[in-house]
């Protein structure tokens, strides 16, 4: 593809990210009509409700939405390379389920036992709980010889047993403590009702360094396209390659479903969405998916918070509604085009 | 059921050891050998009252034979310990059998009760406020009031009940308030009467699930009394109220996303009664317990929240400390109400103290 193609594809997205952004400022359940709000983005009045509620209620939740979306993306697609299969999304190797037993083992302990504190726990327990399973996955997968010798496919079968394994203890948990399922249903789906600036604060240093160190490596996934022998006789370090993006995904990951829960089918949507409009080079794939994913996200809670206004709808369901019939029709798609 | 039921009281009322020896009601035998020791002293007094029940002599037949004369061999002592008690058991037993009508159905109830297990924190209150705390054998993991029921809390569950368990325990009666699991259908097959008592809309279905448990129980006159005793207090209550002169607008909180309860539920219909406006019916919704954006909160400008996740944590000082809330007029007056979450997720007799607290909290409104 040639690079002012490239150089189209990726200022349209950007106009895509800018225009949803606007839009999602815009509207909402209440506040100030139409474009007052971005009006008061740029230093218009508003009144102390429509102030409160477009700069400390929405925002932060537009926001977070973009970057959960773009970490979201961008991790699907490099674990996507790094596997060599389109199928993988960010949660494959056990850090949604890992999260998710952390989260909810806090509800379990009983929320009241930290409302004292500064910052609620809850993420951090979260956060370690993913990394915990991912890093259970790689030592099974290192411990049968798969990562080592270069093969992947004993990452990935370990990837399920660690996820398998969380998820009853999940599932344990939450039986002895049934009185926190709803809390636990409602983290599950995502949330990002209560967004705010201190989430994005807690989560932007992870995000970026991860948006950093992926898009670094784009050239060689591209390489690894080829084989992974292959890429191996060119020079390049696949199980270090690997160990690195896996690493610095599952951080980024980690941090993102901590304070959004776990947002469903945009690691793998919106990469092959890509991959079917600009082709399958990862030097295009990776930027284009930290733009699109954070538009994806954003009109994806735009909806959820509009569709059924003054109530919610849980912005795993909005994703999963419109991914899943999106990923059938593309598979449709690759099974007429071979 | 009936009838299973029926000889399953006969059966008790002739030989304690028939539940651990007969093969005839095989399902209940099977449960647990080990209780039959501690079921010795509870069926003791059941076969005390079972005397003065009319059914026992035809079904007596249907027993077998072979139990009776096993019953009288093996365990002497017990017949010995029947028949002492008899005395103080035969008023409350006048009445019955009674027939129940509860929405699981009609149940009928031979005998007073005298084993109840509650695996309903609502049912536990009603019970020991019309005086059946007596015939409270255990309650679940979850009533904690009045102190007397929770003296006999157990690990049973009224989310995840264990069959097995609460039959092991021998009741007589066990009430819930949760059914997805078809507990009343598994306990029914074991011959234990269940009565259902599902979250109720509005205060009259309060009364009536009041009304139920004291026919159940033998305490009509005491259930009768309550009822209107909380009648009264409630209009009491209603008539102290000066009618604000806009509505007031409030906000249940159910949790910290924005879950929130409409009028169609039952603490709605306290916020109801006192004349307030409900911000949660501005949602379209059938569960009565819709989740509201926080910016349609903030923007319909509540000007009395009341707390009913306390028990989470949730205080009037972190309602305050929320990003965008401090625009919300409940806030910066400080009408943030703190609800004791159990009162306000019970349908019992405290409710009454409840609509106290919202009425206290309209008044200091007012003031």
């Amino acid at each position: 593809m040639s690079t002012r193609r490239s150089r189209l594809w990726i200022i349209a997205s950007v106009v895509a990210l800018v225009v949803s952004f606007g839009l999602a400022t815009s509207i909402g359940a209440a506040g100030p009509s139409s474009w007052h709000a971005i009006r008061g983005l740029f230093g218009g009045q508003l009144d102390d409700v429509d102030r409160a509620i477009v700069f400390d209620i929405r925002l932060p939740r537009i926001v977070l939405a973009g970057l959960v979306g773009s970490m979201l993306s961008v991790a699907g697609a490099s674990y996507q390379g790094v596997f060599r299969n389109p199928l993988v999304d960010p949660y494959l190797l056990g850090v949604a389920a890992g999260a998710g037993l952390g989260a909810t083992a806090m509800f379990a302990a009983g929320r009241d036992r930290f409302a004292s504190w500064p910052v609620s726990p809850v993420p951090a327990v979260a956060f370690f709980g993913g990394l915990l399973a991912v890093a259970l996955t790689y030592a099974v997968g290192v411990a049968f010889g798969g990562a080592a010798k270069g093969s992947s496919a004993n990452l990935v079968l370990a990837g399920v047993a660690v996820t398998s394994l969380f998820t009853a203890v999940q599932t344990y948990v939450l039986q002895r403590n049934n009185d926190v399922i709803r809390e636990v249903y409602t983290w599950i789906l995502g949330r990002l009702t209560t967004a705010t600036w201190a989430d994005v604060r807690l989560v932007l240093p992870y995000v970026l360094g991860s948006f950093v160190v992926l898009l670094m490596h784009r050239r060689q996934l591209d390489l690894l396209r080829v084989g992974e022998v292959e890429a191996a006789t060119l020079g390049v370090d696949v199980a270090r390659i690997r160990l690195t993006v896996v690493i610095v995904a599952t951080l980024g990951t980690a941090a993102a479903v901590s304070v959004s829960g776990l947002i469903g089918f945009v690691g793998v949507v919106v990469p092959h969405v890509i991959r079917l409009l600009v082709g399958s080079t990862y030097r295009l794939i990776l930027p284009l998916s930290l733009v699109l994913g954070a538009t994806f996200v954003i009109v994806a809670d735009l909806l959820g918070r509009t569709l059924i206004s003054p109530a919610e709808l849980p912005i795993g369901v909005v994703t999963a509604f419109v991914g899943a019939p999106f990923f059938m029709v593309l598979l449709l798609m690759r099974r007429v085009e071979s | 059921m009936s009838s299973r039921f029926r000889r399953f009281g006969a059966l008790l009322a002739i030989s304690l050891s028939v539940m651990a020896c007969s093969s005839d009601d095989g399902s209940t035998d099977s449960t647990s050998p080990v209780t039959s020791a501690t079921g010795v002293t509870t069926a003791g007094t059941e076969a005390s009252s079972g005397t003065t029940n009319e059914a026992e002599p035809s079904d007596a037949t249907t027993a077998p034979a072979p139990s009776v004369t096993e019953a009288g061999v093996t365990t002497p002592d017990t017949a010995a310990v029947a028949p002492t008690p008899t005395a103080d058991a035969a008023p409350p037993a006048v009445g019955f059998p009674v027939t129940v009508i509860a929405d699981n159905g009609e149940i009928v109830i031979d005998d007073r009760p005298a084993a109840i297990i509650s695996l309903s924190p609502t049912a536990t209150e009603i019970l020991f406020a019309i005086g059946a705390g007596d015939q409270v054998l255990a309650v679940d993991n979850q009533s904690n009031f009045p102190a007397e029921a929770a003296a006999k809390s157990s690990d049973l569950s009224g989310f995840e009940p264990n069959v097995e368990a609460i039959a092991g325990m021998k009741p007589d009666l066990v009430v819930i308030a949760d059914d997805t699991k078809a507990l009343s259908a598994s306990l029914g097959q074991l011959g234990i009467n269940t009565i259902y008592q599902p979250p109720v809309a509005n205060l009259d279905g309060a009364y009536v699930q009041i009304a139920q448990l004291g026919k159940a129980t033998g305490h009509d006159a005491e259930a009768e009394a309550l009822v209107l005793d909380m009648q009264s207090k409630v209009g009491e209550i209603l008539a102290g109220v000066k009618p604000p002169a806009a509505p007031v607008r409030v906000f249940h909180e159910v949790d910290n996303t924005g879950y929130s309860a409409t009028s169609a539920t039952f603490i709605g219909e306290v916020y109801t009664l006192l004349g307030l406006q409900n911000i949660a019916d501005l949602v379209e919704d059938t569960s009565g317990y819709p989740q509201l954006s926080i910016e349609r909160i903030i923007s319909a400008d509540p000007q009395i929240i009341f707390l009913g996740d306390t028990l989470y944590g949730e205080s009037k000082a972190t309602v305050a400390a929320r990003p965008g809330w401090d625009v919300i007029s409940a806030v910066k007056t400080g009408n943030v109400i703190e609800l004791d979450s159990d009162v306000a997720s019970r349908w019992g007799p405290r409710t009454v103290d409840l609509i106290r607290q919202v009425a206290d909290a309209l008044a200091a409104l007012g003031a």
